[in-house]
């Protein structure tokens, strides 16, 4: 293998990249507006959830508890009546939908332990159980500080003094732009290496640098390099400008850390973007087969939902897609300011993955070029 | 140019085309540079000229596929750039475009071939048959009308696009270069076929354009163009009485420009010495490459001497290239041997490559890099020396005269300079022996004669061994010995000369026939015999349909054209039945591992105590935690510096520090702080841990409550009585199914749509599009037809398998999900149609597919978040977003109990986007290119 030549080569592809207009327009959008968009949209812990109250007490208590839903986490309360509440949730203008009962102070007071009906749309998942907890605790502190008035104190008074770490405020935001990344980093390293290298095939270039003194590997390697090079250099940007810069999500660790990281990952998804390009014999089964990578990749690698809540074979199949470590090591580096002394085992699963997938795609590139 | 092009004026002759100051320019580039041309009608009429002069841009202005940019074109008598004239003249013109095949779908067969073209004319299913029964048998194909358009020969490809230009009976036949590398002996079927139509119809016009000079001396009227302008017109005996000249090739360079002939010289190359002992460079023997069943070189041998010219004389896809490869080492021969030099070519050899250089028939340079770059990026590759570099680059560039434009790129450079740059390429590092793959084709004579005169003093003065292909006999009677070949063997290998002698034929091109015909014998393709017994058929059927076959094409929208597009769509979709299988399966697949993966019942969290007070109290209170389902404890926390390093790399998401004396403050009533840290790296789930450590406090304190204070505690108590409405046990599946629905809709339908009429963009049969009088509605429904179906059985598909296999109850109206999935899915196909449309590559398609709906869908179509709580951009993408309504119809009759009249307010928004998206597509595709 000669350096010279994997310099050469890269070099040239990074020069026919250049001259593809379409293209850089679409790296840029998907590294600047694009993450800008997704991590902008997430809303941050429970925010603007829709809820509608149908107040049948009309008492001092059931407005104290009409009060106490207000933005952000709230919209304005929706006060209705009982019988528009099944359609309103019906037609999912309401996730949350408390209903007071008639006479519900006299019952409360007396004794009588009355019962407040709180309606979840539980279609609506991450709204549903996060919002239904606050809507809990919210009229229930609301309820027991107006029976303590009249009752005084009646609990132990035993604090839990709760804080999240790294993300104090838990903004949805931060996170969501660094997932953001990526996907973007995914999805341009499988599409820029795979179906640059079909449309090689169609123009039938590929074959005349067979007739040169390069080996498969040699042309392989320097596609790697170069289109990883590209999206890592996006990356970073990314980070600095739109991450930092625009988005102002604090970095607690290293960039220069993270970078290695990724560098790793787009050795591995290089590697597949070839692989499936390899794979796929034209460029509509090419964009098929990426559909079915990238969805789960995307959707089941950590980023979208907890690893701990899917099942354990789906946690062990993830292991070894290049992203669940990734995702890891992101979330790791970059918001807990880990050190290499924590993320080593990621960096080591995402070396073996790259090598695994780059063997595969070599001997299938060897192949594929006779 | 004005006065040669009027020297033979048209009076009294009708006219077919009437070309008046048209101009064309790509960018930069000028094609046509005011050419003014009468072109006159019912006559063969020849557009002679090398490569890049523009005939093919004015073959396909006068077919009306190109927009016409500066001037006026009139074509039997209308006038060519007004839209409703082209709609009535697509119906009168046939254009078959240049390149084998290029306007046939490979995977459809002969006949389905030609049947879509006559759907596309509007033509009964009976005239349809009767059209292509006569067709195939004219033109004798009829043997081959079930195999596939890709499986054909170079002659049979052409001869097949020929009857798909012929189905509707043209007025007008344009035919861009049919017979370039084509076989002398389909080419000379070809042109017998013309001949035989044009007795039939006498009033056809018919405008070729050709690469072939001897063919065009057939012809009844030439015009010889060159950059961009018309040279002369008038019948090939006036053309060479002008120029005083034997032949159309030297009557062409006798009528160029002087400055463009100044340097040309008749090609002469020295006899080669015949030293008997002489090293054999090249040597095959009994070479056999097959490729499945196919035997592409079939049992080749020959040995070329050190310093030979030797020329390979063939048809397209006869085997030549394969040779070469084999010779190159680029593909392992499946039997015999290759040797260069004595030694045998190891396809791993590198070495073996520094010796040969290789001009291939496409391709050779990097449009990227300008001329110095390229011969240096190749210098670099060949390992020369760095401080030889600069030196043997310049060298070359004198010796191939590229000096003036060594900082240009390739793109810019008249094919001529852009051959001698190949050549000066594959020279680059002095090799010995030279592979030069169809060097030639489409270089203007001059230019291939300055080439010729390059390769004699190669071979020549510096020894170097030539191996050339060419369909070119004039340049095949140049080499010191050449191999006729055909369907993968060598019919015979001489001397020119001798190979004339041995058949005792006229030229080179009859010896080639006689041979041919030999080797095929008498087994398919009876060219002569068709004439009298078709030629009755053939009248009936220009007679016939001539009422019938020019209303329906008038109209504006016509179903059978649309379903013309329909079937060929699905056809070619089931000849691909990877990506046909890889639609459905890629569904379910994805279906399963997202419904069961994707997961909003957070458990297993992971927690570590540091207890300080470790009393039965404390003990109890961690009890309360770590006894749910939601929390796995993990050994308790040291100090403070643990607990950071813990939660640092991840291996606890939550941290509970209870104080010193906790068990005995909380007997004495005295206030007391339990101190807890989550993980927020990542919200949602820190989130849902809040939730969850909030709730058992909270259940910890009544309980305690109850201890402390008795009955009394219950005082203050009311209840909370929860509902989860549709989905009562909270489950994951339950919520996400019927939103992984919509997902799934969405992006598969659209990545199968948004290649579809880009692909025809990349591969060129766009033009069957701009030259018939297929509207752009019925192109882009007709192609959105199978993919709506596809979609739709997908989506049957994916309802089956979460009602049955994933067991998610469906309570609402099944039908009017149904009616719903049916709109989304149009619009989901319509979204891949109109990137389809907006694009020029199928990379960037895919691209733009994959950026368009997998993020929106996932993130912004409250998929996870209601759309009622994102913000900012995503709000709007949100809210405009088709899938946002489908997701929220899926769930409700999924899980909602709803019909129609409940979700009427979301079809509305779908019901929208259908037409935007139809006239989106309508709008942005072009009829004509630009």
């Amino acid at each position: 293998m000669h350096f010279d030549n994997l310099a050469n080569l890269g070099i040239k592809e990074l020069r026919g990249l250049l001259r593809d207009p379409v293209m850089l327009v679409l790296i840029v959008y998907s590294f600047t507006f694009s993450i800008y968009t997704a991590s902008t949209a997430a809303p941050e812990t429970l925010r603007n959830a829709p809820i509608a109250i149908v107040d049948e007490d009309q008492s001092p208590v059931s407005s104290r508890i009409l009060t106490a839903f207000y933005p952000p986490y709230f919209l304005p309360p929706h006060l209705i009546s009982a019988h528009e509440m099944d359609a309103r949730l019906d037609a999912g203008l309401d996730t949350f939908a408390l209903n007071i009962p008639p006479n519900f102070q006299r019952d409360l007071l007396a004794g009588r332990s009355p019962a407040i009906q709180l309606n979840i749309d539980a279609t609506r998942m991450t709204q549903a159980f996060t919002g239904g907890g606050y809507v809990q605790s919210i009229v229930s502190s609301e309820v027991s500080e107006f029976a303590n008035r009249y009752r005084g104190t009646a609990r132990p008074p035993i604090d839990l003094n709760l804080r999240a770490v790294f993300n104090q405020e838990l903004n949805k935001s931060w996170f969501g732009a660094i997932n953001s990344v990526i996907s973007s980093v995914t999805m341009l390293s499988i599409i820029l290496t795979g179906a640059a290298l079909i449309r090689e095939r169609e123009h039938g270039t590929v074959e005349h640098l067979l007739v040169m003194p390069v080996t498969p590997t040699e042309i392989m390697i320097s596609k790697i390099w170069s289109m990883g090079l590209v999206v890592l250099v996006a990356s970073a940007f990314s980070l600095t400008f739109i991450v930092q810069g625009v988005l102002s999500v604090p970095v607690q660790g290293s960039i220069a850390l993270f970078l290695t990281g990724a560098a790793l990952q787009l050795f591995a998804t290089t590697s597949l973007g070839i692989f499936l390009a390899t794979v796929a014999g034209s460029m509509p089964q090419f964009g098929l087969l990426l559909m079915l990578v990238l969805l789960p990749l995307q959707m089941l690698s950590g980023g979208s939902t907890p690893r701990e809540s899917m099942p354990e074979l789906i946690q062990t199949i993830m292991l070894a897609a290049p992203n669940t470590h990734f995702v890891i090591l992101a979330q790791a580096v970059l918001f807990r300011g880990a050190g290499i002394d924590v993320v080593w085992p990621q960096l080591a699963a995402l070396f073996v993955i790259g090598c695994v997938l780059f063997y595969f795609s070599l001997r299938r590139f060897r192949q594929f070029l006779k | 140019m004005t006065e040669t092009a009027t020297d033979t004026p048209l009076d009294g002759v009708e006219r077919a085309v009437h070309i008046e100051g048209v101009s064309l320019s790509y960018g930069k580039t000028l094609a046509l540079d005011g050419v003014d041309l009468d072109i006159p009608a019912g006559q063969m009429v020849g557009l002679i000229g090398p490569d890049g002069v523009g005939k093919s841009s004015l073959l396909s202005l006068i077919a009306g596929a190109r927009i016409v940019q500066t001037g006026k074109i009139e074509v039997l008598g209308g006038d060519i750039a007004d839209a409703s004239y082209r709609q009535t003249a697509y119906a009168r013109i046939a254009y078959m475009p240049q390149g084998l095949g290029k306007n046939l779908y490979p995977t459809l067969s002969v006949f389905e071939n030609i049947d879509f073209f006559g759907r596309l004319f509007g033509h009964t299913k009976d005239e349809r048959k009767r059209r292509i029964l006569d067709l195939t048998a004219r033109t004798g194909m009829s043997p081959f009308v079930d195999r596939p358009a890709g499986k054909l020969s170079g002659g049979m490809k052409q001869k097949t696009s020929l009857c798909c230009s012929l189905i509707h009976d043209p007025d007008l036949l344009i035919l861009d270069e049919p017979t370039t590398g084509v076989d002398p002996l389909s080419r000379r079927q070809f042109w017998e076929l013309i001949e035989d139509i044009r007795r039939d119809r006498p009033g056809m016009s018919v405008i070729v354009a050709t690469a072939y000079m001897e063919e065009a001396a057939r012809f009844d009227w030439l015009v010889a163009m060159n950059d961009g302008k018309v040279l002369a017109t008038g019948t090939p005996g006036e053309l060479l009485a002008r120029t005083s000249t034997q032949n159309l090739d030297a009557a062409f360079i006798a009528l160029l420009p002087d400055e463009l002939r100044k340097d040309h010289r008749e090609v002469v190359i020295p006899r080669r010495e015949a030293d008997g002992d002489l090293e054999i460079a090249i040597e095959a023997e009994h070479v056999s490459v097959r490729f499945g069943d196919f035997t592409a070189v079939d049992n080749v041998s020959f040995r070329i001497p050190r310093g030979e010219i030797f020329g390979f004389l063939g048809s397209n896809g006869c085997g030549k290239t394969t040779t070469m490869k084999v010779l190159t080492g680029l593909l392992p021969a499946s039997e015999g041997r290759a040797r260069l030099f004595g030694r045998e070519v190891d396809t791993s050899d590198i070495d073996v490559r520094r010796r040969v250089g290789f001009m291939s028939q496409s391709f050779s340079l990097y449009n990227e890099l300008t001329v110095r770059q390229n011969l240096e990026l190749h210098a670099k590759l060949f390992r020369l020396s760095s401080d030889t570099i600069p030196e043997r680059v310049d060298e070359m560039a004198r010796r191939f005269d590229l000096p003036d434009v060594i900082d240009a790129l390739p793109d810019a450079l008249p094919l001529g300079i852009r051959q001698r740059l190949s050549l000066a390429v594959a020279m680059i590092h002095s090799p010995d022996i030279l592979i030069l793959d169809e060097p030639t084709s489409g270089v203007d004579p001059v230019a291939r004669d300055g080439f010729w005169q390059i390769l004699a003093e190669l071979s020549r003065n510096d020894g170097v061994t030539i191996f050339v292909s060419t369909h070119f006999m004039n340049e095949a009677e140049l080499c010191d010995r050449i191999s006729l070949m055909h369907a993968g063997k060598v019919l015979v290998s001489d001397t020119p000369e001798a190979i004339i002698a041995k058949r005792s034929a006229k030229s080179l091109e009859e010896a080639f026939v006689a041979y041919l015909e030999d080797a095929i014998g008498e087994s398919h393709e009876q060219p002569a015999s068709f004439a009298p017994r078709q030629a009755q058929a053939a009248g009936e059927a220009t007679e016939a349909p001539k009422s019938s076959d020019t209303s329906p094409v008038r109209r504006v929208f016509d179903l059978r054209r649309m379903f013309a597009y329909t079937q060929r769509e699905a056809l070619e979709l089931r000849r691909d039945p990877i990506r046909a299988t890889l639609a459905f399966l890629g569904t379910i697949i994805l279906m399963f591992v997202i419904g069961f993966g994707v997961s909003m019942d957070v458990e297993n969290l992971t927690f570590a105590v540091l207890d300080r007070d470790d009393t039965t109290a404390s003990r109890d209170y961690v009890q309360q935690i770590s006894g749910s389902r939601y929390f796995i404890e993990r050994p308790p926390i040291t100090d403070y510096a643990d607990l950071d390093n813990r939660m640092r790399n991840g291996e606890i998401s939550l941290a509970i520090e209870i104080p010193p004396g906790f068990g005995r403050d909380v007997a004495r009533g005295r206030s007391v702080e339990i101190a807890a840290w989550i993980d927020g790296a990542m919200p949602s789930r820190a989130e849902t841990v809040r939730g969850y450590v909030q709730g058992m406090h909270a259940t910890w304190l009544a309980q305690k409550a109850r201890e402390l204070y008795g009955r009394s505690a219950n005082l203050s108590e009311f209840r909370l009585e929860v509902r989860y409405r549709y989905n009562p046990d909270v489950q994951s599946l339950v919520a996400m199914a019927p939103a992984v629905i919509p997902l799934l809709l969405l992006m598969i339908p659209a990545m199968l749509a948004a290649l579809s009429v880009v692909r025809e963009k990349e591969l060129g049969s766009i033009i069957n599009f701009h030259v018939t009088p297929v509207t752009k509605l019925e192109f882009l429904l007709g192609k959105q037809m199978p993919y709506i179906g596809l979609a739709f059985v997908n989506f049957l598909m994916l309802a089956a398998l979460t009602i049955f296999v994933f067991q998610v109850p469906f309570t609402g109206s099944f039908l009017t999900l149904t009616a719903a999935a049916l709109l989304y899915v149009i619009i989901s196909t319509g979204m891949g149609l109109v990137l389809s449309t907006l694009m020029n590559s199928q990379i960037a398609a895919i691209f733009a597919t994959a950026l368009l709906t997998l993020l929106p869908a996932v993130q912004f179509s409250g998929m996870i978040d209601p759309v009622s709580s994102l913000q900012g951009a995503g709000a709007i993408i949100g809210k405009i977003y088709p899938a946002t309504y489908f997701v929220t119809i899926s769930r409700g009759t999924f899980s909602k109990g709803l019909d129609f009249s409940d979700l009427a307010s979301s079809f509305i928004p779908l019901l929208i986007a259908v037409p935007v998206l139809l006239g989106l597509g309508v709008a942005l595709l072009k009829k004509q290119a630009a």
